[in-house]
């Protein structure tokens, strides 16, 4: 099987910047989980994100990208992704998914998380917990002379083994000079498929899993996508390089 | 933030339903329901039907579609 020449491969250098993107992620994301509580709006919480990532000389990298009007997406229960931060406030029992991007010097990282609010029925959290360690897994698979569907496909089985399913609109995707980049990396497939995994790729690893239907539907803000049965939705992200001592997370 | 699996086509509005949803005949002859991007309505841009738009289809959809153009 032939390397996909569309993949682009990150040199040394680039690495450098990309660790030093991802770790303003990190630093960001971890300010705002303390700030996740009953009764703030997501436009609270995506004010504070703007801020902090200003505040650490990077530009956020969602704000304007394609019309997207906000620094973070902001996702609510059934929301899966591309929820936009308004005036909508968390309430008790409710998980929101946020979704970051940084932009240091020109170099993209991209990560999410999805926290409770208060307390949340039990099966909700399995669903946090699952989508968490599919991830731990995709990222494991993320090696060279790997084929990239196998990342793809050790996602769909642990998320299937539970009972839950994979969002198929929306995949992972590569990312290093630009948010997106080739290849597309979907949360399902055979293991054994896709272009071989080499050194220098940088991946945006995103499962999201439903509770649910796979299926989903974008609301008429032409962004916010929807479980279509209106059951909740997890997202975990990390940007991982490849390098030759296997996956490095860069946002972690 | 996920890239969205897609797929681009061009088609011409036949009719114009209720809550900005149109029917729209694509090149290949299929009828799809389409609703309008919400950037196009930001802008109030119109549509009428016998318009030539652009539209995005979902590989696991293909029925329904999000229109994101209108071409000139």
């Amino acid at each position: 099987m032939l390397k996909d020449p569309m993949i682009p491969l990150k040199s040394e250098k680039e690495l450098q910047f990309l660790r030093v993107s991802g770790k303003i992620l990190s630093k960001v994301m971890q300010e705002l989980k303390s700030c996740i509580k009953s009764g703030i709006s997501t436009a609270e919480i995506d004010s504070k994100a703007f801020e902090l990532i200003l505040k650490e000389k990077a530009k956020p990298a969602f704000k304007g990208y394609k019309g997207y009007p906000a620094t973070i997406c902001a996702s609510i229960n059934e929301e899966i992704v591309h929820g936009i931060p308004g005036d909508r406030k968390l309430k008790d029992g409710d998980i929101i998914s946020l979704d970051l991007g940084v932009n240091y010097e020109g170099y993209f990282t991209d990560a999410a998380i999805t926290l409770a609010v208060g307390e949340i029925d039990k099966r909700v959290g399995q669903l946090v917990k699952v989508t968490e360690e599919s991830l731990a897994l995709g990222i494991k698979e993320a090696k060279v002379n790997n084929h990239l569907f196998d990342i793809s496909h050790t996602i769909q089985s642990y998320v299937e083994k539970h009972g839950f399913s994979v969002v198929r609109h929306f995949v992972g995707h590569g990312i290093g000079i630009n948010l997106h980049e080739e290849p597309e990396i979907p949360n399902f497939g055979r293991p054994g498929e896709g272009p071989i995994i080499k050194v220098g790729m940088v991946f945006a690893i995103e499962p999201m899993v439903n509770m649910g239907t796979w299926e989903a539907k974008i609301l008429d803000n032409g962004w916010t996508a929807v479980t279509k049965d209106r059951l909740p939705s997890a997202h975990f992200e990390h940007t991982v390089a490849v390098t030759s001592n296997g996956p490095e997370i860069l946002t972690g | 933030m996920p890239k969205e699996e897609l797929i681009e086509t061009e088609g011409k509005i036949v009719e114009a339903l209720p809550n900005a949803m149109f029917r729209v005949e694509l090149e290949n002859g299929h009828v799809v329901l389409a609703h309008v991007s919400g950037k196009m309505r930001m802008n109030f841009i119109r549509i009428l039907p016998g318009d030539k738009v652009k539209l995005e289809l979902s590989p696991y959809d293909l029925s329904r579609g999000r229109i994101t153009f209108r071409v000139k």
